[in-house]
């Protein structure tokens, strides 16, 4: 029998495989996982804990497993992120316009997850409707992230959207986390925290259920502590959803069978304008680094160009913010959520939106309405759609030459909570990285490859082409290997 | 815009000169189908509120469309009744404004690339001409909910049950002149798509609605500033709206005033528009391509599979009906007002004389339901009865005086011709002794009237005739009856 304190600090894939050797039951594993999140409260990772429901998912668990019905995520306890609807348990976005929302219904990527055996532990805290980069807009509070520098005290954001689920992983206080990733809301987490964090291709999650930001952009992932991990869960995520016009009608493949470990003869493209100014010496160093590992894997290494990447970030806070105005209309304070009552209708619509929405909400819902405007729709959003095309083509063009591309995930490593929340800009510039290929809805992945020189965690990214899941596995597995990152935060919550 | 020949009789004559009118019009005509545009919630009309809303209706977090593909089917068809092109690739757009009875806080609806596009409509007017009236596109869209404000001093109720039907909405070009012609262009719209099935066209339950843009001008001169009358639902309102807002916009213009381009509201009760919103206060809807639906996308064999399944439209059937049927226009016109006339017309008329069967359906029988109220589906007389009836007149054994007796004894009892002739005795009596002898008999009670006629007042034979005829019940054939009356008194 495997020690309580030694459970949590299992893989999914350990604790997948310890479960079917019979070393430990869901019911085990739960208790346990729900002690590590009482104990890490200070984190602030969690809006809402589901401990009782999570017992009995547990012992649902076993009983299927004694009765020899083993789905892929059997009795493996989750967090997950608060933009996924789950039924009858608060659903917030971490907004306050959702305060009581508790939908009737749940998502199918949640649904996926249940059916393939998975146990939920509540739901993560995250920022305001996805919108944020460190997890500092959240109606609930900031949420900590488990690393900070050795002798500093103060509080470092763990990267954002997925704040909470970056910060639970990293914790060992869920073994892993469904995140979602509209410019970068898997990845940079993933890299602020030192876990891994995928993106799948735009259209294998099927988005019915999670709450929208911007719908031709989100998509839900794994974040999960490795490689292995990430494709496992994901491939009990993903599937055809007719509720989801965007949802994609193809064959799910073994993601885990990519992991060959093998990489040899495949051509990797390192793309020159990620190079950006200002861009710290240590990324740089660990983008060569990761160059290096794969290159002494076997892989070739080809200088490619995405010549439009610089007008990626810029097009992306078009697009993103003009879906999202349209896509928040509906928290009006007439049926759900939040209602702050006004002298007349269109009172009680400025007084609900003015307190129910946090400031970053209301900036993009502005910048949102002004682009889609009349006189400035063909100026902005038009135009953001055709860069959005072009960025899509630069891939094309390099992928018919490398089979996938190596980048950092993020431009920095995690920063200290408030040094960047009142410059928006700086904030958004933490996406650059992430936001091209959500852009053009490619499969991306966030691989620990090392720590700064204040010994924080670094990322590297992995991109491959659309549907190619596979390829990006197989170089994440690759790049994991090489990098062998073994450092985990210090437990400072617990004292 | 076309160019139409100004029509005189369409003037209007103001204190300063004659004035014409310009009349475009947006037909809302609801899908006929089960469930609504972008979810599975029932369209039936009439249930409890709130009764027939699914989450994605009531724009609950997460929810997202799915296209219903029987909405896109009739779309096409009513396209094709419209003699319009049909658009392979169309997009879905996002009208983004905030009312309570529109929970996603915006309708997906069809901007820039419609299903549907360029076609026409022919309408005929009431002195026998007939005009083409341009259609510049449908587009599908989603209904809203409903707004209840009388139900509470204070608050306003919000009925969702409406709330994502599907709609059709069918831009004219504004190739009207006159009320006459815009109602007899919701007629004719009605007409086909009822043809077709794709709406019931029901304006009072506001399946089919229609938005009046109306402008006056000098006849031949540039067009002049419109206005936009919202949600006029029933023809009588459509006549009225437009003859009082032409009246109204001659009356400003010879006033030296200007129009305002505005949205007005026709109040029946009062006979008069008043304004809804100016210009100004007009919304910026800031369409967008929806991204919760990718383009539409048809293959020409769909589409070809549906025009292959298209009913004969009214303008072919009447044509038809003219040709094969020798029918007048005016006839033709009348049995093709709906698709039920016309089938029950053919089938009475199948292997009959066909003016005949024309003359029974559209003035004894029509006469009939349209003074009891009875719809034709509902008729008490079936065809098959009612080609008996016009077989007995045919074949001599009824009169045509007996048949219409006969007629009312069907809408009465429901029963075959035959039964009724049977039943009551009326077959003709056309067997010459019989009528002999009543003949004889009227002669020997009246042989002063005998002498009159002898005496040159032939016009006395008529009323012989009306009294062998009472005589014998009606039965007698009436020509049989004179031939003998004249052999007898007059000696042939």
């Amino acid at each position: 029998m495997t020690v309580k304190s030694e459970l949590t600090s299992l893989t999914l894939a350990d604790a997948r495989d310890a479960l079917a050797r019979g070393e430990t039951t869901s019911v085990e594993l739960t208790e346990a996982y729900l002690a590590a999140i009482e104990s890490a409260r200070s984190l602030n990772a969690f809006v809402t804990e589901t401990p009782e429901q999570a017992i009995d998912m547990a012992r649902a668990s076993d009983a299927r497993r004694a009765a020899g019905t083993v789905g892929a995520m059997e009795g493996l306890p989750l967090g997950i992120k608060d933009l996924f609807c789950t039924r009858d348990v608060l659903s917030t976005a971490s907004s306050h316009i959702l305060d009581g929302f508790q939908p009737p219904y749940e998502s199918t990527v949640t649904t996926n997850l249940w059916n393939a055996g998975a146990v939920m532990l509540g739901k993560l805290n995250m920022d305001e409707f996805a919108m944020g980069s460190s997890n500092e807009t959240s109606h609930y509070g900031p949420v900590a992230n488990p690393w900070r520098p050795e002798g500093d005290n103060r509080t470092y954001v763990p990267g954002g959207s997925s704040g909470g689920s970056a910060s639970s992983v990293a914790a060992e206080i869920v073994i892993a986390a469904t995140g979602t990733d509209t410019g970068g809301s898997i990845r940079q987490p993933a890299s602020f925290t030192g876990i891994v964090g995928a993106k799948p291709t735009y259209g294998r999650c099927s988005r019915f259920g999670v709450v929208a930001f911007a719908s031709s952009l989100d998509q839900a992932g794994p974040m999960t502590r490795t490689v292995r991990d990430a494709a496992i869960m994901l491939g009990s995520m993903v599937g055809f959803d007719p509720m989801d016009s965007t949802s994609v009608d193809m064959p799910v493949p073994n993601f885990e069978s990519a992991l060959t470990g093998d990489v040899r003869g495949m051509r990797i493209g390192i793309p020159a304008e990620y190079r950006i100014d200002d861009m710290p010496e240590e990324i740089e160093t660990l983008w060569k680094q990761g160059e290096a590992w794969l290159k002494d894997a076997g892989a070739e290494i080809v200088p490619i160009s995405l010549p439009h990447t610089k007008y990626a970030l810029p097009a992306y806070y078009i697009v993103a913010p003009a879906e999202a105005s349209s896509n928040l209309a509906r928290y009006d304070g007439m049926r759900f959520g939040l209602r702050v009552d006004g002298g007349d209708l269109t009172e009680t619509y400025e007084k609900t939106r003015a307190a129910g929405f946090g400031a970053e909400v209301q900036r993009r819902i502005m910048i949102g309405t002004y682009v889609l405007s009349a006189g400035y729709y063909d100026a902005y959003y038009l135009k953001a759609q055709k860069v959005r095309t072009l960025i899509g083509q630069d891939f094309e063009q390099a992928f018919g030459q490398v089979d996938a591309i190596l980048t950092p995930t993020a431009p920095s490593a995690a920063f200290a909570a408030g040094e960047k929340s009142g410059d928006p800009i700086a904030m958004y510039l933490n996406d650059v990285f992430t936001v091209p290929a959500s852009m053009a809805g490619l499969p991306g992945i966030s691989v620990p490859a090392g720590l700064s020189a204040e010994g924080m965690p670094l990322g590297l990214q992995i991109l491959a082409p659309a549907f190619d899941e596979m390829t990006m596995f197989r170089v994440a597995g690759v790049l994991e290997g090489a990098a062998e990152f073994t450092a985990r935060p210090k437990k400072w919550w617990l004292s | 815009m076309r160019d139409i020949p100004t029509n005189p009789d369409n003037l209007i004559a103001g204190e300063t000169g004659d004035w014409e009118i310009v009349l475009g019009l947006e037909i809302h005509a609801q899908v006929t189908s089960d469930a609504k545009l972008f979810s599975g919630a029932s369209t039936e009309f009439g249930a409890d509120p709130n009764s027939q809303v699914s989450f994605v209706d009531a724009g609950l977090p997460g929810m997202l469309p799915t296209i219903n593909e029987k909405c896109i089917e009739q779309a096409v068809r009513t396209g094709m009744g419209l003699n319009s092109e049909i658009n392979l690739y169309s997009v879905f757009d996002r009208k983004n404004y905030f009312y309570p009875d529109l929970p996603q806080g915006y309708q997906i609806s069809q901007f820039k690339q419609p299903i549907v596009g360029p076609g026409h409509v022919t309408i005929e007017l009431s002195d026998g001409t007939s005009k083409v009236i341009g259609v510049e596109r449908l587009h599908l869209e989603q209904d809203a909910g409903k707004s209840v404000h009388d139900q509470h001093p204070s608050m306003t109720y919000v009925d969702l049950n409406r709330c994502g039907v599907a709609l059709m909405e069918i831009v004219s070009d504004p190739d009207m002149r006159s009320a006459e012609e815009a109602s007899a262009y919701v007629e004719k719209v009605q007409r086909i798509v009822r043809y077709l099935g794709t709406c019931d066209g029901v304006m009072a339950e506001g399946s089919l609605r229609a938005d009046v843009n109306v402008s006056v001008r000098r006849p031949g001169a540039e067009l002049g500033t419109r206005c936009e009358i919202k949600n006029v639902n029933s023809m009588r309102f459509i006549r009225q709206a437009i003859e009082h807002e032409a009246r109204r916009q001659i009356e400003i213009l010879e006033d030296g005033g200007k129009i305002v381009q505005e949205t007005r509201l026709y109040d029946p009760n009062k006979g008069v528009t008043r304004s809804m919103r100016s210009k100004e206060e007009a919304h910026d809807y800031r369409y967008f391509p929806d991204p919760d639906l990718l383009p539409l996308e048809m293959e020409a064999a769909y589409v070809q599979a549906i025009r292959d399944s298209l009913p004969e439209l009214p303008d072919a059937k009447k044509a038809r009906f003219m040709a094969d049927y020798g029918l007048s226009e005016y006839d033709a016109r009348t049995l093709v007002s709906d698709r039920e006339s016309a089938d029950y017309f053919e089938a009475v008329a199948k292997g009959r004389d066909a003016k005949l069967s024309a003359n029974w359906v559209t003035s004894d029988l029509f006469g009939f339901l349209n003074r009891t109220g009875i719809a034709i589906a509902e008729s008490p007389i079936a065809a098959s009865q009612l080609g008996q009836l016009i077989d007995r007149i045919v074949d001599k054994t009824i009169s045509g005086r007996i048949a219409k007796d006969v007629f009312e004894v069907m809408c009465e009892t429901h029963q075959d011709p035959d039964a009724i002739i049977a039943e009551k005795g009326l077959k003709q009596v056309t067997d010459e002794g019989a009528i002999t002898a009543v003949v004889d008999q009227v002669i020997a009670e009246n042989p002063d009237k005998v002498a009159d006629v002898q005496g040159g007042k032939e016009k006395l034979l008529g009323w012989f005739t009306g009294q062998v005829m009472k005589l014998s019940g009606g039965k007698a054939n009436p020509q049989a009856v004179n031939k003998i009356l004249r052999d007898k008194i007059l000696g042939g």
